[in-house]
Formats: C-alpha cells, structure tokens, sequence
C-alpha cells in the first residue's frame, strides 16, 4: 500500500493539473476570459452573463447538485489557473469569518439587494426617467467612464443600460475574487461566490425534500 | 503488513463549512471525493490514498488530513 501512495506523487509532482484526460468543459475558463474582454469592446456582450446565472440555478434547480461549480464554471476556472499554474496567490487559509455562513449568506444577500438595485436603474431609463450612464461601477462606488464601448442599440437604451449594469456586477465580482485569490487560495472566490452559496442552498432545500 | 497496528493517513470533511464548489474532487488524483448532492464533499474512505491534495486545494480549507488505524 505505501508504495502505491509514493507511485500516486510521483505520478503527479508539484500540484497544478492532475487528472490526465481534459474535457471540453475544462477550457471553460477561456469563455469567462473573453467574456470580461470583449465587454470592453462592446458592452452588450454583457448580456452573455446571463448564461452565468441562469445555468447553475437551472442545474440546482433541476437536477439537485452543483454540476455548474463542480465542472462547468469559468471563472472558478480562470481563478485556479491564475492562482496555481501562474502562482499569483500566497495559498494561505481564509479567515474563518470569510467561511462563516453568516459573512456567506450577508453577502448574498447584499449582493441582491446591489442587483436590484441594478434593475431599478434599468428600469428608470427604460422609463424615460433617466438618461443612459455609459459607466461601468466598480465595487458598487466607482464609477468608470466606458463610453468606448458603446455603439448605440437597436431596442432601447435600457438595453444598454442593463448591460453597462451587469458588466459592473461581472467586474466587480472578478476584481474581488482576483483579490481574494491573491491573498488566500486561489479560488477562495467560491467560499463566497454568490451564486456558489445560493446553489448549495437550493440543493440542502431540494434535497431535503427527497 | 509488517506491523499490527499500521497507521495511515486518510482525509476528513468538516461538512458543515464545506461550500461544495468541488476543487477538492478535481485534483483527487484516485477519484476519492466528490460532491454529494451539491452540499458537501465526501471521501470514500476506502479509495483515500491520503494524499493531501484536496486539502491543499480547498479554497475553504476544510479538509484535514488525519491518521487511522488501519
Ligand atoms: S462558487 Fe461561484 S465561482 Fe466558484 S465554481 Fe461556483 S459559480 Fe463558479
Ligand atoms: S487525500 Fe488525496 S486521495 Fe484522499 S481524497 Fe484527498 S486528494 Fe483524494
Ligand atoms: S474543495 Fe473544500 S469546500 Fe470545496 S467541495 Fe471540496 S471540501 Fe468542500
């Protein structure tokens, strides 16, 4: 037995990639990647992002698991690249209060209430009670100029609007995760990834059922 | 199996802060945890090789690696 567990790190030095066969869903990561750079082209690519959200619910919901974390996810992805085969983290533990469920489920529900407060925007300037910011906010402050991005649209403004507004949320959440990755684990964004802890709530409610 | 009482090295969850997210299943070099209806990991305890690359992946760090009587 000892020497099948020596044979097992020979096989597999210095961490990184282990599983031998990549799947397609293993270059995720580069969707999530051209994701963030081509909303820097052209804003209403921002509504791709969508696809971030409604597919994992759709899979919790559906199928009761976390198939979208546990294979499907882009940017946990890209985190992991970035912060393991490019070494840009200090692989140090998170703070307990980070893993809390109290901090889990704050920020969820924070993060709801910034998401709403992104539609009642959209919905001001599909109202015609607002004019189009062509901004992207940073960390729900910062606003930056993107005009460069912006082409006109076909529908409304308040197309346009939503996408300037799901672009900030799809910045905001990469930056800190970038941050947090550095500074912890490389993916420590998954221990407060909203849509992580909304999903894992969706399968204790669903599997409880069973 | 030289000695009677053998030690080996096996891996644990601690379920309740597990965020299910699965970094831990993909770097399982022998397939030995995975995520259990989307709420926690598990270890097969059988499989564990106690290797420590779960726990050393885990962005919660959750995981501990602890000795057995085998
Ligand atoms: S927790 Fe969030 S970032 Fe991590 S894998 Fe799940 S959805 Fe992706
Ligand atoms: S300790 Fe190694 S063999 Fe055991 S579950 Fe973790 S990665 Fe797999
Ligand atoms: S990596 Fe850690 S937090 Fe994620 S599923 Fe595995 S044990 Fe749970």
């Amino acid at each position: 037995m000892c020497s099948g567990m020596s044979g097992i790190r020979d096989q597999y030095p210095g961490g990184g990639s282990m599983k031998s066969e990549k799947k397609w869903y293993d270059y995720l990561w580069i969707a999530s990647a051209a994701y963030l750079i081509l909303g820097f082209f052209n804003i209403m690519f921002a509504w791709l992002g969508l696809l971030c959200f409604f597919i994992p619910l759709l899979i919790s919901v559906i199928k009761g698991n976390k198939g979208y974390c546990n294979r499907y996810c882009g940017r946990g992805q890209l985190f992991a690249l970035l912060g393991g085969r490019f070494g840009l983290s200090r692989k140090k533990d998170i703070p307990g209060w980070m893993k809390s469920r109290w901090f889990r489920y704050g920020f969820l529900i924070f993060f709801f209430v910034m998401f709403f407060q992104m539609l009642w925007t959209t919905w001001l300037v599909f109202a015609g009670a607002s004019d189009l910011h062509q901004t992207v906010k940073l960390l729900w402050t910062i606003r930056l100029p993107w005009n460069w991005a912006y082409h006109g649209t076909l529908i409304h403004e308040g197309m346009a609007q939503f996408a300037f507004g799901f672009y900030s949320v799809m910045l905001t959440s990469t930056i800190l995760g970038l941050f947090t990755m550095v500074l912890f684990k490389p993916r420590s964004w998954c221990v407060y990834c909203p849509m992580g802890t909304m999903t894992q709530l969706i399968c204790r409610v669903k599997n409880k059922e069973n | 199996m030289e000695q009677i009482r053998r030690k080996r090295r096996k891996a644990f969850v601690e379920e309740k802060a597990c965020v299910a997210c699965g970094c831990c299943a993909k770097v399982c070099p022998v397939s030995a945890i995975s995520v259990w209806k989307g709420i926690t990991a598990k270890v097969d305890q059988s499989k564990c090789v106690g290797c420590g690359k779960c726990a050393a992946e885990c962005p919660a760090s959750v995981i501990s690696i602890r000795e057995v009587e085998a």
